[in-house]
């Protein structure tokens, strides 16, 4: 695993140098916006991956929520593949189809259906016990970071297009605002709380957190908005070279935010390693500070 | 031309924002070997 780290690395610095140059040279200029339209490249793969992410808090604190009673966690795997299993059927429904927003494909939906208790198990299998919590505050603070290039890079796309930097009363652009502050709260009760609830409410406010992101994703298709419409299964089109280089420059930030959910996740482990520490010497100080207080006689008891 | 302008501040602001993240890790990395380090010598 050591020796991963440096390999990956090297790949992924020569990923993101290639979806760069891509990104600059090879993409071909928009008839419409000009050069400026090649943020797309790092603004729409910076909010495919915080997504991405807030997905992986979402499994990991549901996980983590279920995880302190068996029966709750049995109830909840039989309720995951009962969403995924009635939700790729109810996806071929002619009835439930007419609820899709058109130009967005079933299939397409089925498969982000499949992708829950996709995830579900395979987060469950490969972070077990306390690495959920882990896992959880690791990727939102890593898509925190990612939402908040969104919300930069968003206005200064914005402004020589649109002509102005923000639409106030946009819903995807509020939604998207509202969901870098739930998990900038979620970070912050995470840093200044004490309790030993912590970790259970932070999980609580993630999953609620979490339901803005559909919100976020959809809110194109239900409601009037200045944000355009999607590239990508939205019906919309797009240049195959520009389509190309969008997922080569997607491959290349997933890449990276791998990388950056690793160090972030070791640091996190390390850091737990060394509050136990500390909290075991202070016990045994406590126990040796009890035992000197006692009298002679007694110490020994 | 003035539209570049946009374009690479785009760019400019995406990897300072992660350059800042990545120098906070570091310096938490750091910081936690510190501590290990003194706990070590206790």
């Amino acid at each position: 695993m050591k020796r991963l780290f440096p390999i990956l690395s090297v790949v992924t610095a020569a990923l993101l140098v290639y979806a760069l140059y891509e990104a600059l040279v090879i993409a071909p200029t928009d008839a419409l916006q000009g050069d400026v339209y090649r943020i797309i490249y790092y603004h729409v793969p910076s909010a495919w991956t915080a997504f991405l992410l807030f997905f992986i808090n979402f499994i990991a604190s549901i996980q983590y929520l279920v995880s302190a009673k068996a029966a709750t966690k049995n109830a909840a795997k039989w309720v995951v593949i009962g969403i995924g299993v009635v939700g790729v059927i109810a996806c071929f429904l002619p009835q439930v189809q007419r609820l899709i927003p058109a130009g967005m494909r079933p299939s397409a939906v089925a498969t982000t259906v499949l992708a829950i208790p996709a995830f579900y198990f395979l987060i469950g299998r490969l972070f077990p016990g306390p690495k959920l919590d882990v896992l959880a505050v690791t990727s939102a603070e890593v898509g925190v970071v990612f939402c908040t290039i969104v919300l930069i890079t968003g206005p200064i796309w914005a402004r020589p297009v649109w002509g102005i930097w923000w639409a106030p009363g946009d819903i995807r652009l509020t939604s998207t605002l509202v969901l870098w502050l739930i998990y900038v709260s979620y970070l912050v009760l995470r840093r200044f709380s004490n309790s030993a609830q912590t970790q259970m409410l932070a999980a609580a406010l993630a999953v609620f957190g979490a339901l803005d992101v559909p919100l976020v994703y959809f809110s194109i298709w239900f409601f009037r908005t200045q944000h355009p419409q999607p590239v990508i299964g939205g019906g919309g089109s797009m240049d195959p070279r520009m389509l190309h280089t969008l997922l080569d420059s997607w491959i290349a930030f997933l890449f990276f935010a791998f990388l950056v959910c690793w160090s972030r996740f070791r640091l996190e482990l390390l850091h737990r390693e060394i509050e136990e520490a500390h909290a075991m010497e202070s016990l045994v100080g406590a126990g040796v500070a009890a035992k000197a207080s006692l009298p002679l006689g007694r110490s020994s008891q | 031309m003035n539209a570049v302008k946009f374009l690479f501040a785009a760019y400019i602001a995406t990897w300072v924002i992660h350059g800042i993240y990545l120098v906070s890790l570091v310096r938490r990395f750091g910081r936690l070997r510190q501590q290990l380090k003194e706990f070590g010598k206790k």
